[in-house]
Formats: C-alpha cells, sequence, structure tokens
C-alpha cells in the first residue's frame, strides 16, 4: 500500500461520516485552541512584566522596608507597610557606599488628588533630583523637582501623562496649574514622557514632588518607602548589594542578619521571581487547557472504535484478500492521525485568533512562539497515535473469518 | 496443490459443540478444476475458508503448495492469501461505498501493484467477468445482484491466481449469465490452468466441472470424475 494508497483511503473513510469526523475534529481544535491560547497568554503576561521591570531602570538596587520572606513574596511585600527606612539610611547610603553612582530615596503613597473639577486617585512619589536617572523617567514638558525645590520643601508636582489625561485631559500641557494633593496645593512643574505599560510599576500614572515636601505636608514623618541606588555597572551590583545590606544592618543594630527589617533587592532577583510566578500561571493555564486536550483525544478513540465495529465485515474482506495485520492497522491510525492533524491546524488558527481577541478585547499582552505551535502539532499528532493505537490494533488482530460473518 | 487430512471442524458455543467437517480427506492437483457440492447447512462454505487459509481445521491436517497451513502466523497466512488465492465468496463482500473498479482492484493494493497496472488488469478482469463497462464506475451497492456476483468474480480473478474458491458464484444469476461465468472459470482452468474449486448445490453447476466432491453432513459421499459440460459459444453478457 502506497501513501498515496493510503491517503486516498483516509480521506474517503473521514468523508464517509462527514459530521461525525467534523465533531471528532472539533474536540482537538478546542484542546489544541485553548493550549495555543493559554501558553500565548502566560508568555505575554511574562515578557510584559519582565520588560515593565527592566524599564524601571538599569543596574538598580532597591532597599525597602520589611522582613525577610521567601523569595515568592518578596515583590509584593508591603512598600510602606513597615516604617523601618528613615531619610537618614538614605543620607548614610550616600555618603558610605561610594561605589552607588545615584540614590534616590522616596516616600510614596495613595492620594486623592484634584484638578479644577476633576480628581482621580493616584500614586504620590516625594522624592529627590536623582530619581530620573535612577528610575529611568524622563521629562517631556517642564523640569523635574530640583534640589532647590527638595531643601526650600517646595509645593510643586511633576505628573505623568496618565494623571494629565485624567486632571486635565490629554494633549493639554497644564505646567504652572495647581493640583490639590490631600488638602494641599502643589504648583505643576512638569510632565514626564509616557513610557507606556500598565499595572506593575506604571510611571505614566505618578506624581512626583519633592521628598521634603512629602514628609512635611503629605506623610507628616521623615521615614522613606524605598530607597534606589543605581550601581556604575551590573560588575560592581552583588558587591554593593551587600555592602548596603552590612551598612544598613549595623545603622539598625541588628545582631542576626536574618532578622534584618529591610530588604535589598536587585533587578534580576524581581525579574526572576517575577518570571517564576508567571511560569507556574503559564503551567497552570497549559494544564488546564490540557484537559480539553485529553477529552479531544478520548473523542478520537471513541469514534475510532466505532468505525473499527462499523467495519468489521470490511476488515474481515481486506485481510482475506491479502491485507497484513500491518495494513489494516496503518490504515485505521492514519485516520485518527489525519483527524487529529486536522484538528492540530484548525486548532493553531483558533488558538491563534483566541490570543489575538485577548490582547484585542482584554488588553492582555499575548505572544505566539513557533515552539508552542510546533508543541500543538506535535501533541497532536502523538494524541492521534496514542488514542488510535487501541482501536486500530483491535481492528488488526480481528479474525477474518469472524469478522465477515459478523453482521 | 491442495492436499487434505482428515480434517476436522467444530464449533464451540457455551456447552454446544457443532460439528460441521468430519473427517474430510481429499487432494486437488494444479490445474483440477472441481466442483465441491453438497446440500445446504453441509459445510460447504466452512471447508472452503479452509481451503483458503481463512481458517483453521480443529483436527487433521491441511498443506497447501506444501505448506502446513496450521504453522503459520497470521501474517503469512494473508500472503498466501494474497499471491496464491482468489475469493468469490457467497455474500459477495464488496465494499459499499467504493467504486466496481476499485473494489475490483483492492487486492492489488496490497499486493503491491502500481497504480496504472492496477486499472488495466481490474479492468481485464471485470471483462473477464462480464461486467458491463458503463458500471465500472458505480459504487458498488448501486448494483443488481448478479452484477454484484459478477464484480466478486472480477476481484477474484484480478491477482491471477494459482487458486480460485468460489462459494455459489452463479446463485444470484440467471441461467444465460451463470453459463457465462461458468465459460469464464473453463475458459481459466483450460487457457491458464488455474487450480478452480467451484462450491455449488445445484447438479447442473458442478456438472461444468471435471469432478465433483459431493458432501453431506460434513463427509464426503462421494468423489468422482466428470465429464466436462462445455461452455462452446462463450458470447459475454
Ligand atoms: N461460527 C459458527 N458457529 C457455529 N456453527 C457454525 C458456524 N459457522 C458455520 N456453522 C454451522 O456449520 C454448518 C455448515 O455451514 P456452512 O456455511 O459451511 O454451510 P454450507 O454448506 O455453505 O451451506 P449453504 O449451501 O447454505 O451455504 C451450518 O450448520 C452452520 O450452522
Ligand atoms: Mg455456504
Amino acid at each position: 500500500m502506497t501513501i498515496s494508497d493510503l491517503f486516498k483511503e483516509t480521506y474517503s473513510s473521514l468523508t464517509v461520516n462527514k459530521v461525525r469526523s467534523g465533531l471528532t475534529i472539533l474536540g482537538i481544535v478546542i484542546g489544541i485552541g485553548s493550549v495555543i491560547a493559554m501558553v500565548s497568554i502566560g508568555q505575554g503576561a511574562q515578557s510584559s512584566i519582565e520588560t515593565s521591570i527592566q524599564s524601571i531602570g538599569s543596574n538598580l538596587l532597591l532597599v525597602m522596608p520589611g522582613a525577610q520572606r521567601g523569595p515568592g513574596v518578596q515583590v509584593s511585600a508591603g512598600r510602606g507597610s513597615a516604617q523601618t527606612l528613615t531619610q537618614e539610611d538614605a543620607d548614610a547610603i550616600i555618603k558610605d557606599i561610594t561605589s552607588a553612582k545615584a540614590v534616590a530615596p522616596e516616600i510614596s503613597r495613595r492620594y486623592q488628588v484634584t484638578s479644577p473639577g476633576k480628581n482621580t486617585n493616584t500614586q504620590v512619589v516625594g522624592t529627590v533630583s536623582a530619581y530620573p536617572g535612577v528610575r529611568n523617567v524622563e521629562v517631556d514638558q517642564g523640569s523635574f523637582i530640583s534640589d532647590q525645590n527638595v531643601r526650600s520643601i517646595a509645593k510643586v508636582a511633576v505628573i505623568g501623562p496618565t494623571v494629565r489625561d485624567d486632571l486635565f485631559g490629554s494633549d493639554t500641557i497644564p505646567i504652572g496649574q495647581t493640583i490639590r494633593i490631600n488638602k494641599v496645593d502643589f504648583k505643576i512643574v512638569g510632565i514626564t514622557k509616557a513610557k507606556g505599560g500598565s499595572g506593575f510599576g506604571s510611571q505614566d500614572d505618578m506624581i512626583f514632588v519633592p521628598l521634603s515636601t512629602a514628609q512635611r505636608f503629605l506623610a507628616g514623618d521623615t521615614y522613606v518607602t524605598t530607597i534606589s541606588i543605581q550601581a556604575e555597572n551590573q560588575e560592581t551590583m552583588t558587591d554593593m548589594q551587600q555592602q548596603v545590606t552590612d551598612l544598613l544592618v549595623s545603622r539598625h543594630h541588628i545582631s542576626d542578619p536574618q532578622l534584618k527589617d529591610f530588604n535589598v533587592l536587585n533587578q534580576s532577583d524581581i525579574v526572576a521571581t517575577a518570571s517564576s510566578v508567571t511560569s507556574i500561571f503559564t503551567i497552570l493555564l497549559s494544564a488546564i487547557a490540557s484537559i480539553s486536550l485529553l477529552v479531544g483525544g478520548i473523542g478520537i478513540m471513541n469514534m475510532m472504535l466505532t468505525t473499527v465495529t462499523e467495519r468489521t465485515r470490511e476488515i474481515g474482506l481486506r485481510k482475506a484478500i491479502g491485507a497484513k495485520k500491518s495494513d489494516i492497522s496503518t490504515q485505521f491510525l492514519a485516520e485518527s492521525v489525519m483527524l487529529t492533524f486536522l484538528g492540530g491546524v484548525f486548532g493553531v488558527i483558533l488558538g491563534w485568533l483566541l490570543a489575538l481577541a485577548v490582547s484585542q478585547f482584554a488588553s492582555i499582552a499575548t505572544q505566539i512562539s513557533y515552539n508552542s505551535i510546533l508543541l500543538a502539532f506535535g501533541v497532536s499528532a502523538a494524541i492521534g497515535i496514542v488514542f488510535g493505537y487501541y482501536p486500530a490494533r483491535r481492528a488488526a488482530s480481528l479474525n477474518p473469518i469472524e469478522a465477515l460473518r459478523y453482521e | 496443490m491442495i492436499d487434505c487430512k482428515n480434517i476436522g471442524k467444530s464449533y464451540v458455543n457455551g456447552d454446544v459443540e457443532t460439528v460441521v467437517l468430519k473427517g474430510i480427506t481429499f487432494s486437488i492437483k494444479s490445474g483440477e478444476f472441481v466442483a465441491i457440492m453438497g446440500p445446504s447447512g453441509s459445510g460447504k462454505s466452512t471447508l472452503m475458508h479452509i481451503l483458503g487459509a481463512l481458517d483453521t481445521p480443529t483436527s487433521g491436517s491441511y498443506h497447501l503448495d506444501g505448506h502446513d497451513i496450521s504453522k503459520l502466523s497470521d501474517d503469512e497466512l494473508a500472503e498466501i492469501r494474497r499471491n496464491k488465492i482468489g475469493f468469490v465468496f457467497q455474500s459477495f463482500n464488496l465494499l459499499s461505498r467504493s467504486t466496481v473498479l476499485r473494489n475490483v482492484s483492492l487486492p492489488l493494493i496490497y499486493a503491491g501493484v502500481p497504480p496504472i497496472q492496477r486499472e488495466e488488469r481490474a479492468a481485464a478482469a471485470l471483462t473477464s467477468a462480464g461486467l458491463p463497462e458503463d458500471r465500472w464506475n458505480h459504487l458498488s451497492n448501486q448494483l443488481s445482484g448478479g452484477q454484484m456476483q459478477r464484480v466478486a468474480i472480477a476481484r477474484a480473478l484480478v491477482n491471477n491466481p494459482a487458486l480460485i474458491l468460489a462459494d455459489e458464484p452463479t446463485g444470484n444469476l440467471d441461467t444465460k449469465t451463470g453459463e457465462v461465468v461458468l465459460g469464464t472459470f473453463q475458459e481459466l482452468n483450460s487457457e491458464h490452468k488455474h487450480t478452480i474449486v467451484l462450491i455449488t448445490h445445484e447438479l447442473y453447476v458442478a456438472e461444468h466441472a471435471d469432478r465433483i466432491i459431493h458432501i453431506q453432513d460434513g463427509m464426503i459421499l462421494e468423489d468422482k470424475k466428470n465429464v466436462r459440460k462445455l461452455i462452446v459459444h462463450n458470447h459475454k453478457a
């Protein structure tokens, strides 16, 4: 039996009952489609989180208050929940850590912010002039907080483009206008450039004010919520991380470093942690989707068993005129592989459309990799073989005489 | 070619044992045209399945071309059937959703004959079996009983097998068409030296062979030479 004979046989037997073949294929289409869509959502989430973490700055160390926790919790460990870092800690770092290129302490909290007629709830960051360099923020219009502003406890603010849109409308340049944060009036002196990205670490939806002003008028104390430190380069990061830790351990009079009341994170820690979270998320999503693939596979097996039973006499006849076991089993395996292969093709298309729809309508980033498409084809062919094997073997091992007598 | 020694066949269904063949012994030489005759239920079809290496006897031994059939694997048996034997089944066993041509060329597919030759040989076989050409592309379930029978005969001939086993090949045909088919078998036998075993319950049909083995209740009643009733004008129907 040549390949083209096999194709002809397969085609003609699958088209005898088009509805049944179609429904069976649909099972695989849904299975493969959902695996592709889920993996693309997972991978999209992963890469968008990675880029947004990368975009907050380079060669960055973040010192945050809070007790030492397991790596999985560090990212979300309460910013500002514990008050252990002070302005003095930041000053000490500036003074003692000579390898630090720039240090920017900040105090941030969400406040209700109003402009004449509009209001929004957003993150207000009290910081210093070094902040834009350390955290990769660029000023679009006007200027950033200056050292002079910090010294004079000036009531000035630099707003992100999202805040501008919310309070004044897009394409406006509200420099010189006044906004009210927590019942204190601030004059707008600058607008930052849009960085894009949403959710985690978006610096578009922020208001920057001088650190001293935030401490005096908004927080009422001298604690800071984060100290960002920029290293000269990648190589000095680890050393610097250790130096900062040692400095703060001694400043806070902590005898056991395991019990320290702050965390020093470097960017790759954050990326690694976030990646491990998103890959668990991806695995979970695809595991759920795989269940539907499994159900699709069972559908194939079911259909093939029915087909074998229906075609018992035909199998008997084929064996009587000289078909070997392998001829019969190849024929039925070809049918199930053809079903899953077609299911795989349409499944990839469906998955791709789903991923497209998700990023279009739910604005969740998705990413379809060639790997996941190849994997989908491999998996669908494997399903055809695995779930078609038993029915095919059953067909091949029929006794020709009994098969011919079958009614 | 065929050598049966004391062949017995019985079926066991639960506690009931049905003995169908009770010690059949005979042999058929290559090139013979033999009719096996007997009343309905006498075990003719059962015997034919054994002769065709489709089934194995419960006792006794069967040698086909020197091969002990009971010692061969399923695939070896399939190979023997493919290369040596052409079956015409009592109930035709055509693939109903395939065309006549496809049905007839099916044995050639398994024998590995290239597609172009298949068409030619199927056409030749259909012509010998006397099926009009305008039916060749019909689905086999669109044919009359007699036409199906001729397709079944064509399928048995197509592989040019040494042994043709035909179970009631004229059962569904009128006398005239029946004679055409019998004439075809005679021709295959005398001109192409095919060994033919014809199974029938009618003496009239059996008389076209050179030897008649009469079986009843699973035993051979009589095994005698016969003067072939020759079909002279074998014009295709
Ligand atoms: N699988 C089976 N199980 C039990 N009994 C069987 C089986 N196959 C055949 N038989 C019995 O064997 C006997 C002979 O059957 P067989 O088909 O060989 O008869 P036959 O001579 O070909 O008859 P006919 O001329 O009607 O075709 C019958 O009585 C039948 O009931
Ligand atoms: Mg019979």
